[in-house]
């Protein structure tokens, strides 16, 4: 067999590696004063691998590379995706980085590279590329986690990630080694095939997917796998939480139907059950520990947790609308903490963290259009009309009620009446009481446009969502893999 | 073109941006003048609503069906029938009330309060309007926000506590009518609301059905024993919320009982009735009583208002012609008289600064004219004949009794308990000597204060004279539903 060779499957890939790379040098020849030079350049690049990724998106998935790789609908929809929100993270950190030292070129080209370990794992046809996409990603986000070093939090917390991240990625290695041992083959689609009607003795499947579900709850931060998120949500720089908060959601979306839905589609029934009980435990315990949270970004660490529940509600449906759903809860989940992480770092300043719930009191007398920016994205995440939330939380229900499970729906509504409450309140900080900080607020225009933009998109798609809708279905349909 | 409903939503809501947009917190001024025309514009393009109504048909009017969200086929589907187009009329004329009662009232964050007012009342009249599952609700929940903001904004001292309550508390019935809704579409592939009528549903799927639409509307209504969040929100909202919350929103609960209730579930429907019958009852009787001895004007007349919706979910219960027409004529009523009560305290409370009726005493001596408003609307409220307090009632009353006579009875005692709390309140506050220095230093009411109540008392008026249009109005849809009603869906 000749080896199908097709660069265009990768041209995103290709144009990150090569743009990081130009990043890494060029930022060696210019001067600490003209850092917006590679700022810039970053962007460049981002820009250039965004429209790769929407240029060569095929209407039929193709593979590449011997299976290693495919390009899909699917695939290409992601890679856009996840491009914007790192463009748009770099935009909100711009200040915010300047400030503690981190507008470095370093940053630029590790954020590039945590993209690419991503984009590998959205684009993998095989467990191999899947991995290494997952380590790239993760050693990249460590690495940005721990070079705040000057901050305690952030060393401790950049530790905790790589500990538990490297354990995370050994459990998820030995899964796939299991049912390379069960199948004899690493390619995605091969798996899928063989496990299509799984015969005879299941008992090495059955490990290996409860060690394939493990390491996909860890990198999504499901209960009971949740540990790390809060303490490394809070302790990294607020710019690398947001990064770490935002794409590699869509990566994890994308691994975890290539994983599951693909490859072990034939065991459905068996991770059916057990992403059930993760999902439960996250709504649960996310929501209602984050109600006792004082600091703003633990809150959000808790919701991030409660919100990989609900995402997982859609997903355990096991059918393409229950995918559709799910992928739809991941992307509006990603604008959403998008907008709310970049508030936080527009009312932070040189020497002030606006990490606190209190930090945001009296926010409308300091500014009444941030104050409705935040509102729309704390409604947002509690899943209200007209918000793109709303919709969110619509799909995974109306895909768990459709599956039969009536019952999750109802926890689902339950749990998300706990979660109103604490969103509630940073409404109530910001509308009702009065301000305890009076510095005014001071941003890039950039940064003010793309929050803007950022924080009227929930609304506006919360009011027309059918397009994004529209894209999950079209892309999910079209990636041959349902 | 769009038609008169879409109007009706979308002007107010548009007035309220452009308010968000001028005002400014130096220049007051324009933002009052803004909200009141646009409050105005919003009435005016409900008035073809009443002019055009066709009182012969039952069918659905002013339809308007286009498209929203295929994948799920949601539709943005609006149209009024002779149960919704009233509110709507009513809704867009209290927004009017509102911005034009707080004229000089609310002095900080004029634009914020007006812009809230404003889209608040497109929101309403889109829920009112909706004929699509999710349009309906997205309305439904989407009108929380601002009075949310409204409560905790510019209310009183404990205004914190009373807006996260009234927010959870509806949410929380809400959302499990969002599961119903989502079920509903899952055996029917539509989220319109008219073809849910005709859905075979087996008994123990209508019950689990009733469940979370009720709680969801008991709740809104409010019903005993999930009242406990109005008497809060009520004491605690400016005048304006206040208004809004009795006249309007309440009536948005019982709304849901005839659009979905009833006529989705109705083989449950009948099987609870009971049910609903007894809590009404005991709203009726038990918290007209706790009505009595309240000691602060607002959560008296919050209590009353629930005691008065126990009313209508009674007469809808009732599944009799003229039980539910009276319950919706009661509606609007109490939306009338609910609102003047609230626009009285308001006046008293603008000039002394507290609601508590021991605080008060010999009004009557210091502000004659407003002293006269009050009466009539206490009488109102205690449902004397000739205003439109007396229709509704009496009309439930009969009705009750000729389903059953001790029913009947025990309904019937609205008039003694609704008479007393009324009328007690009002002997201590406005008769007597008066009370101190304060009250002694009272200004009776300005000509905007008194243009104000006059035009809620030709209302009240209008209807108890001659409430034949308004019955008009409804019967043919009264009708409709019934048959609805009567027909099993098992």
């Amino acid at each position: 067999m000749v080896p199908n060779i097709d660069f265009s499957t990768i041209l995103p890939e290709i144009v990150l590696l090569c743009g990081a790379s130009v990043v890494l040098l060029a930022d060696l020849f210019v001067a600490e004063s003209r850092r917006h030079v590679s700022f810039w350049l970053t962007q460049a690049v981002l820009a250039g691998a965004a429209w790769a990724a929407l240029g060569t998106m095929p209407l039929q998935p193709t593979g590449a590379f011997s299976g290693m790789v495919v390009d899909d609908m699917l695939a290409g929809t992601l890679k856009f995706m996840s491009s914007v929100a790192v463009s748009l993270m770099l935009f909100y950190s711009r200040g915010y980085s300047a400030a503690r030292g981190l507008f470095r070129g370093e940053s630029f080209v590790l954020a590039l590279f945590a993209l690419l370990g991503m984009m590998v794992m959205i684009g993998a046809g095989s467990f191999v590329t899947l991995y290494l996409g997952l380590e790239l990603q993760s050693l990249s986000l460590y690495a940005l986690v721990a070079m705040y070093r000057t901050s305690n939090a952030a060393t401790e917390a950049g530790m905790k990630y790589f500990v538990l991240g490297a354990l995370a990625s050994g459990i998820l290695l030995y899964g796939m080694s299991m049912i390379y041992g069960a199948t004899g083959s690493l390619d995605i689609a091969v798996v899928g095939k063989a496990l299509a009607a799984p015969t005879g003795d299941r008992t090495i499947l059955l490990f290996g997917l409860v060690f394939l579900v493990s390491g996909v709850a860890f990198k999504l931060g499901a209960v009971p796998y949740h540990m790390w998120v809060p303490d490394v949500y809070d302790g990294a720089p607020t710019a690398v939480t947001l990064l770490i908060g935002t794409a590699p959601k869509l990566a994890s979306f994308a691994f975890m139907l290539r994983l599951l839905a693909v490859a072990l589609g034939g065991l459905w029934f068996d991770w059916q059950g057990m992403l059930m009980v993760l999902s439960v435990l996250s709504m649960i315990l996310g929501n209602v520990v984050a109600i006792a949270q004082t600091s703003m970004k633990r809150m959000l660490a808790y919701s991030s947790i409660a919100n990989m529940g609900y995402m997982l509600m859609g997903f355990l449906a096991a059918n393409p609308s229950g995918y559709s759903a799910a992928m739809f809860y991941a992307i509006a989940y990603v604008l959403t903490t998008l907008a709310s992480f970049g508030m936080i770092m527009l009312l932070s300043r040189e020497g002030f963290e606006a990490d606190q719930l209190a930090d945001f009191k009296g926010l409308n007398h300091r500014s009444p259009w941030w104050a409705f920016m935040m509102l729309l994205a704390m409604f947002s995440l509690a899943g209200l009309p007209p918000t793109v939330g709303f919709y969110a939380k619509f799909t995974v229900i109306q895909a768990a009620v459709d599956a039969g499970f009536v019952w999750l729906a109802v926890v689902a509504v339950l749990t998300s009446l706990i979660g109103a409450f604490y969103y509630l309140r940073i409404v109530k900080l910001m509308y009702f009481d009065e301000p305890s900080d009076t510095a005014p607020i001071e941003a890039r225009a950039d940064n003010q446009w793309a929050l803007s933009a950022n924080g009227l998109a929930l609304l506006a798609f919360g009011i027309f969502p059918q397009q994004l809708l529209g894209i999950c279905v079209v892309a999910l349909a079209n990636s041959g893999l349902l | 073109m769009m038609s008169y409903l879409s109007l009706a939503i979308w002007v107010p809501i548009a007035a309220g941006l452009a308010v968000l947009a001028v005002g400014r917190d130096r220049d007051a001024a324009a933002a009052r003048w803004i909200a009141i025309a646009g409050a105005i514009a919003g009435l005016a393009v409900t008035l073809p609503l009443w002019l055009q109504f066709d009182t012969g048909s039952s069918q659905m009017q002013f339809v308007e069906r286009t498209e929203w969200i295929p994948r799920f086929d949601i539709r943005y589907h609006v149209g009024v029938d002779g149960i919704s187009m009233l509110f709507v009329l009513l809704n867009s004329l209290m927004t009017v009330v509102v911005v034009w009662s707080a004229w000089e009232v609310i002095q900080v964050r004029v634009a914020q309060y007006m812009a809230a007012f404003l889209i608040q009342s497109g929101l309403i009249n889109g829920a009112f309007c909706a004929l699509d599952g999710i349009l309906f609700y997205s309305f439904f929940e989407a009108m929380l926000i601002p009075m949310y903001l409204i409560i905790g904004a510019w209310g009183g001292p404990n205004r914190v506590y009373a807006a996260v309550k009234f927010f959870l508390y509806t949410l929380l019935g809400s959302l499990l009518m969002l599961v119903a809704l989502i079920y509903l579409y899952d055996v029917s592939e539509t989220f319109s609301i008219l073809e849910w009528y005709d859905v075979p549903l087996s008994l123990k799927v209508q019950v689990l059905l009733f469940i979370a639409f009720f709680l969801s509307f008991a709740v809104k209504v409010p019903m005993w024993p999930v009242h406990t969040w109005l008497p809060d929100a009520h004491v605690e909202a400016p005048t304006g919320g206040s208004v809004i919350l009795a006249a309007i929103t309440l009536k948005i609960g019982a709304y849901g009982f005839l659009r979905f209730i009833l006529p989705i579930v109705p083989d449950a429907s009948r099987y609870l009735s009971g049910f609903v019958i007894a809590l009404s009852l005991v709203a009726i009787v038990y918290i007209g009583f706790v009505a009595l001895v309240q000691a602060d004007m607002k959560k008296l007349i919050a209590y009353s208002s629930i005691s008065h919706m126990g009313f209508v979910t009674l007469g809808f219960f009732l599944f009799s012609q003229l039980g539910v027409e009276g319950g919706l004529v009661q509606m609007i009523s109490h939306g009338f008289v609910s609102a003047a009560m609230f626009l009285c305290v308001g006046v008293m409370y603008d000039r002394m600064h507290s609601r508590q009726i021991a605080d008060y005493g010999g009004v009557v001596n210091t502000m004659p004219k407003f002293a006269a408003f009050t009466m009539l609307f206490a009488m109102a409220n205690s449902g004397l004949p000739a205003t439109s307090g007396f229709v509704g009632e009496f009309m439930v009353i009969l009705a009750a009794v000729k389903a059953n006579f001790w029913l009947g009875a025990a309904a019937a005692t609205i008039m003694i308990l609704g008479a007393a709390y009324t009328l007690w309140m009002y002997k201590r506050v406005i008769y007597g000597a008066v009370a101190n220095d304060q009250v002694a230093a009272l200004t009776d009411v300005n000509r905007r204060e008194f243009w104000l109540l006059a035009a809620v008392a030709l209302l009240v008026f209008w209807m108890g004279l001659w409430p034949k249009p308004f019955i008009d109005v409804m019967h043919n849809s009264v009708a409709d539903l019934l048959a609805h009603v009567a027909k099993t869906k098992l």
